[in-house]
């Protein structure tokens, strides 16, 4: 096993699956000589070709489009949004053509496409860089939207997400490209899309989250267990479709929870999974089901990034109140 | 059957005035500039590129955040902006913070958008911009509406706004030159071709000859200049402004250019897609030498005149940074504040929950 960076193990993802399938292809502003603006594709256009893995002209909306193309092609797109918050550019080609490819075709067509974009806060972006906008896709039924929270998940989840017949949204958090190593296997493997992951056991609390907000959630259930209190955490690893059942067992053994996420508090998924919650396991909660969230402004600018940004102490202070509700 | 865009990218050629080692090249379109009026504009040229120089230091040194370098780039941006009048719109994009700045923006504030604080977009009233667009084309269609605007309202102004090469490919690119074009609205849309969006040549960006050929398309006017040659984009500018003002509609302007330093200070290493070849190519075609040269056979200009203008530039520099770096740190509860003219109730709650936060 290599020890490996999450950006390591997505050029790993990537690598792997140009060497499995002559059918992928890479393509986006800055990925191929230049290796992308983060490094994600370093060194691919070299090894597999500028047919394979390539520079597009600046434009999201032909990337989005050009993918529904080529996968009618019979190819397997992996483009690149090369921040998240550039996504608005593709919105049509995403939700509302992709994402229906499938259904609109009466099942005879589908878009075997995985979308990648780094998205998320705290490394000082100018504006329009960091937005947590996966609620957005989210609500878009017929795609499928993936955040890995590490490295070895990222590997795993990518070649699944590239391996899907159906669109992937794959949001990789800009703040956990670089931030730790992890093992991760060198041979290929897949982590099943859809599945949550309990990072976590614990018996008084569940606090579930995703991408860097897990790390936070670790955190917080590290110094919650110096005061007795044993918190599990479930990282959702796809936000869509959410793993109901894995958050239900958890509900159903812990009866509280605190959901934690980036996005600002009118957007995300908490409102989503916290409805499915109540719907499903009412009678199993002792406490109502609180957030924890950023407010609901435009991302801060860099200076106030921060305190905007939950953290670990915000959700030490969430979980206290279902705990002692 | 009649092939013609061979017949069309023949009609774009460079219009240039001075030559690299600023000669006048073509006496007919020499602009009327008072010898005053030629020293300003050298002396906005030297005071940008110091402030480049300073910017890229002070970025280094943590004191700034987000910057695009603009060395190389001062012919094209300071020429055009040269050429507008009180009243006239500004849409600039990341790189055209130096046009904000002689539009009147003062330089801490200037810093602070740097900076990512919100006091750097607060403009007074009347100062007639927008904040550097982040979204690449997005400021496109908007000029297109504020020309559009003027022209409903009957004023004699126009709105000039500025992208790159890279940004000629975006939807908006063409939907602004096209919307433009159809309500004949007083735009003039600046392309600065500097050769690379990041690491992509504008080869790679285009099967086009030239970026000015694509007006044709959307039936306005089109000229593609010599962006390291002042006095070509100033007049190119003067001349798409008069027509703009005569009701004579939009102009979209190239001006060939190129960016000595990195795409923006975080991270970009040019050379992984830039030869040492090429960049020495363009420093010798940089616009500040050639029109010094032009000024000093003119005996307009001198070492002690620069000389005097580096260090009121650094001097001023020296004070906004300062500012700057003292000026309150943005709160969270500020960006609430500013989110509706009223507080809705979600956000009256959160309010009270980030003054708490905040005094602490
Ligand atoms: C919609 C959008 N897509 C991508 C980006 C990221 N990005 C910022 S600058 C840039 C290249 C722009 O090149 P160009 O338009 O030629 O302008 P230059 O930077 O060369 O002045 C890219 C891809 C962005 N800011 N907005």
């Amino acid at each position: 096993m290599a020890q490996m960076t999450m950006i390591q193990a997505i050029t790993d993802a990537l690598r792997t699956e140009l060497k499995n399938d002559e059918n992928v292809l890479i393509y986006g502003e800055d990925v191929g000589q230049n290796g992308g603006v983060f490094r994600a594709t370093e060194g691919l256009q070299k090894e597999f070709g500028e047919d394979r893995v390539f520079d597009t002209p600046l434009a999201e909306s032909g990337i989005g489009g050009m993918s529904i193309g080529l996968a009618l092609q019979g190819y397997r797109p992996v483009p690149e949004i090369q921040f998240f918050g550039f996504v608005y550019e593709a919105m049509d080609s995403i939700n509302g053509q992709m994402a229906r490819l499938r259904y609109r075709s009466g099942d005879t067509l589908h878009a075997p496409i995985t979308i990648r974009a780094p998205f998320g806060g705290g490394v000082h972006t100018p504006e329009l860089h960091a937005d947590s906008l996966e609620g957005l896709i989210a609500q878009q039924p017929g795609i499928k939207v993936v955040i890995p929270a590490t490295p070895k998940e990222a590997k795993g989840l990518l070649i699944a997400s590239i391996r899907d017949n159906d669109p992937v949204l794959f949001l990789e958090h800009m703040k956990l490209y670089r931030s730790f190593r992890d093992e991760v296997p060198e041979e290929e493997y897949t982590i099943e899309l859809g599945k949550a992951d309990v990072k976590r056991e614990g018996k008084d609390v569940t606090i579930i989250a995703y991408g860097a907000m897990v790390h936070s959630a670790l955190k917080a259930a590290d110094e919650l267990e110096k005061n007795d209190i044993d918190a599990e955490v479930i990282d959702l690893r796809t936000v869509s479709p959410v793993d109901m059942e894995t958050i239900i067992a958890s509900v159903q053994k812990t009866n509280r929870v605190v959901f934690v996420q980036e996005a600002q508090r009118q957007a995300g998924v908490a409102s989503h999974v916290i409805s499915e919650i109540q719907e499903r396991a009412i009678l199993h909660l002792e406490a109502p089901i609180l957030r924890v969230t950023a407010p609901d402004t435009v991302y801060a600018f860099t200076q106030a990034e921060e305190v905007w940004l939950p953290d670990h102490k915000d959700i030490i202070e969430k979980v206290n109140q279902v705990i002692n509700f | 059957m009649k092939h013609v865009l061979e017949n069309v990218e023949n009609q774009f050629e460079m219009f240039q005035i001075l030559d690299e080692n600023g000669k006048v090249v073509n006496k007919d379109d020499m602009p009327d500039l008072s010898d005053d009026d030629l020293k300003e504009l050298m002396r906005r040229m030297v005071y940008i590129r110091i402030l480049d120089q300073r910017s890229m230091a002070l970025n280094r040194q943590g004191r700034l955040g987000f910057y695009a370098p603009t060395a190389g780039q001062e012919a094209s941006q300071l020429g055009s902006h040269f050429a507008l009048e009180k009243g006239d719109f500004l849409l600039p994009g990341y790189r055209d913070v130096p046009q904000l700045i002689w539009h009147g923006l003062p330089l801490y504030q200037a810093f602070l958008f740097s900076k990512g604080h919100y006091h750097g977009n607060q403009f007074p009233e009347g100062f007639n911009a927008l904040s550097p667009q982040i979204i690449i084309g997005a400021q496109y269609t908007q000029a297109a509406g504020v020309a559009i605007g003027m022209k409903k309202r009957g004023k004699k102004s126009v709105a000039i706004t500025y992208t790159g090469d890279g940004g000629t490919s975006q939807g908006d690119f063409y939907e602004a030159i096209n919307f433009a074009g159809a309500f004949g609205a007083p735009a003039i849309f600046v392309v600065q071709n500097n050769h690379f969006a990041i690491s992509v040549p504008v080869e790679k960006q285009t099967k086009a000859k030239t970026l000015a050929q694509k007006a044709v398309a959307a039936g306005i006017e089109g000229i593609q200049v010599d962006g390291m040659d002042v006095l070509a984009v100033y007049a190119a500018t003067k001349h798409a402004r008069e027509r703009a003002i005569n009701g004579e509609g939009p102009t979209l302007i190239e001006t060939l250019t190129y960016r000595f330093g990195p795409h923006t200070t975080a991270g970009d290493d040019p050379t992984r897609y830039r030869t040492e070849e090429l960049d020495n190519e363009w420093e010798k075609k940089d616009p500040l030498v050639r029109f010094r040269k032009y000024l000093e056979d003119k005996n307009l200009w001198s070492e002690e005149i620069e000389n005097k203008v580096i260090e009121e530039a650094k001097d001023d520099i020296k004070q906004a940074i300062k500012k700057a770096d003292t000026y309150p740190k943005q709160k969270v509860t500020e960006l609430i504040s500013h989110m509706f003219e009223e507080l809705p109730a979600n956000l009256q709650e959160q309010m009270e929950e980030y003054k708490e936060k905040e005094s602490k």
